[in-house]
């Protein structure tokens, strides 16, 4: 118990420091997001309305998905160099895959009856796709932005590696000068964020999901 | 900078700790799958708290590792068994669970005990799901592997790790590459298994 009070201790002294990791590492996740909604939320949408490009699409988002973080960051390091960028640039390819997958997957799974019902009630294409299409994919949607965004704040943690900074230059830290303290200073934050925003995104899915298709 | 030989025993020492990890795993959460499916009530709660291992970095997982276990290839071997359970015993239960009841009942009604019909209709018929389950976790393990060189547990992040320290390109490729191919390869081979053992009646 020496460790925690040594621990106890060190974040007494070096909360503002750890502070601004914390809120280094969620802006890193959440950029990366947001560039990955930016791009996935469209593709997702053009690969159900061309759905040959379907499969080719979701292919590579999986490999992509399939590179190990350490070697992706090598690689995206040989272009972009030792910068935030680079950790951004990982952040977003990994964040493709859930984004893509669950937007495709919501629009193409709406029981096409309900949009005959839409039309014959007279709705026009564009009411039919922000009156029913829009919210019942949205939570679909929602889930698959939730993945993305904790898997993001997982994987933030080991991109100060790539010059990013976060947490995860706290726990680097630690393991090099094999300070066990430090190690947890960096490891349990990061951790807590990423069950925080698990919470945190699947209250959001819930708020979005039209109130029919809520279960209990 | 580095040699073959290296190279080849990195590999080595790369998938002897991703393949333990996930074969330990494999060997707790397949049994406590079916635990589960046989105690529903149960199941939502475990699941959960392992789901939140899932959620936890992997460096955080492996980095809490340290204080308790010290460095080395046992606290890498430990972090990345946590790290496996989640995929395989939530299909596990999944799967389980979905079998249709008609089978189940139609194995009962051939006089089929309880074991024989875990063996000979419910496993079977699940085991596309766990397989699954165990390709999503091999490759995550394959991936996450590579932090075990922080800790002293060897494997093809050595390199890279050497790689970013010394600014050489030629390091970080040489772990890179082979790693990547390395969980590229796992997929598409248990990906190939999975459709394989699927049962012949079910195969589309």
């Amino acid at each position: 118990m020496q460790l925690l009070q040594e621990l106890i201790t060190y974040v007494g002294d070096q909360w503002p420091r750890l502070l601004g990791l914390t809120v280094q590492h969620v802006k890193l996740a959440l950029v990366a997001v947001l560039y990955g909604v930016a791009v996935g939320v469209p593709v997702g949408y053009l690969i159900s309305r061309f759905r040959r490009l379907a499969e080719p699409v979701l292919w590579v988002t999986n490999a992509i998905q399939t590179i190990p973080a350490l070697a992706l960051i090598g690689f995206a390091m040989l272009i972009f160099g030792l910068s935030p960028a680079t950790g951004i640039f990982c952040l977003f390819l990994y964040s493709l895959m859930p984004i893509i997958r669950q937007t495709y997957t919501a629009i193409t799974s709406i029981d096409p009856a309900v949009i005959e019902a839409a039309a014959g009630m007279g709705m026009t294409r564009w009411q039919i796709f922000r009156i029913v299409q829009l919210p019942l994919a949205l939570a679909v949607t929602m889930v698959g932005i939730r993945m993305a965004v904790v898997m993001s704040i997982g994987t933030a943690a080991i991109m100060s590696l790539a010059g990013a900074g976060g947490l995860g230059s706290e726990i680097f830290a630690g393991i090099d000068r094999v300070q066990d303290k430090m190690i947890l200073a960096g490891a349990l934050p990061a951790a807590l964020l990423a069950i925080l925003a698990d919470a945190g995104m699947s209250a959001l899915e819930r708020r979005l999901t039209p109130r029919g298709l809520r279960q209990a | 900078m580095i040699t073959w030989e290296k190279l080849g025993e990195l590999t080595l020492q790369h998938l002897t700790l991703s393949l333990s990890a996930v074969l330990l795993a494999t060997l707790v959460a397949v049994p406590g799958g079916i635990l589960l499916s046989r105690n529903r009530r149960a199941a939502d709660p475990i699941i959960a708290v392992v789901g939140m291992f899932q959620t936890l970095p992997a460096i955080a997982l492996l980095a809490f590792m340290i204080p308790l276990m010290g460095i080395g290839s046992r606290p890498a071997l430990a972090a990345l068994f946590l790290y496996a359970l989640l995929p395989i015993l939530s299909n596990t239960y999944k799967g389980l669970v979905s079998v249709d009841p008609a089978a189940k009942e139609a194995a009962r009604g051939m006089g089929m005990t309880a074991f024989q019909m875990l063996l000979f209709v419910e496993l079977p018929l699940a085991f596309r799901v766990i397989m699954s389950g165990i390709r999503t976790s091999t490759v995550l393990i394959i991936g996450w592997a590579t932090l075990g060189a922080y800790v002293g547990a060897g494997g093809l992040g050595e390199p890279i790790i050497s790689g970013f320290a010394m600014v050489s390109p030629r390091l970080i490729l040489a772990g890179g590459v082979p790693v990547t191919l390395m969980a590229l390869l796992a997929d598409f081979l248990l990906g190939y298994l999975e459709r394989k053992v699927t049962p012949r009646g079910l195969q589309v």
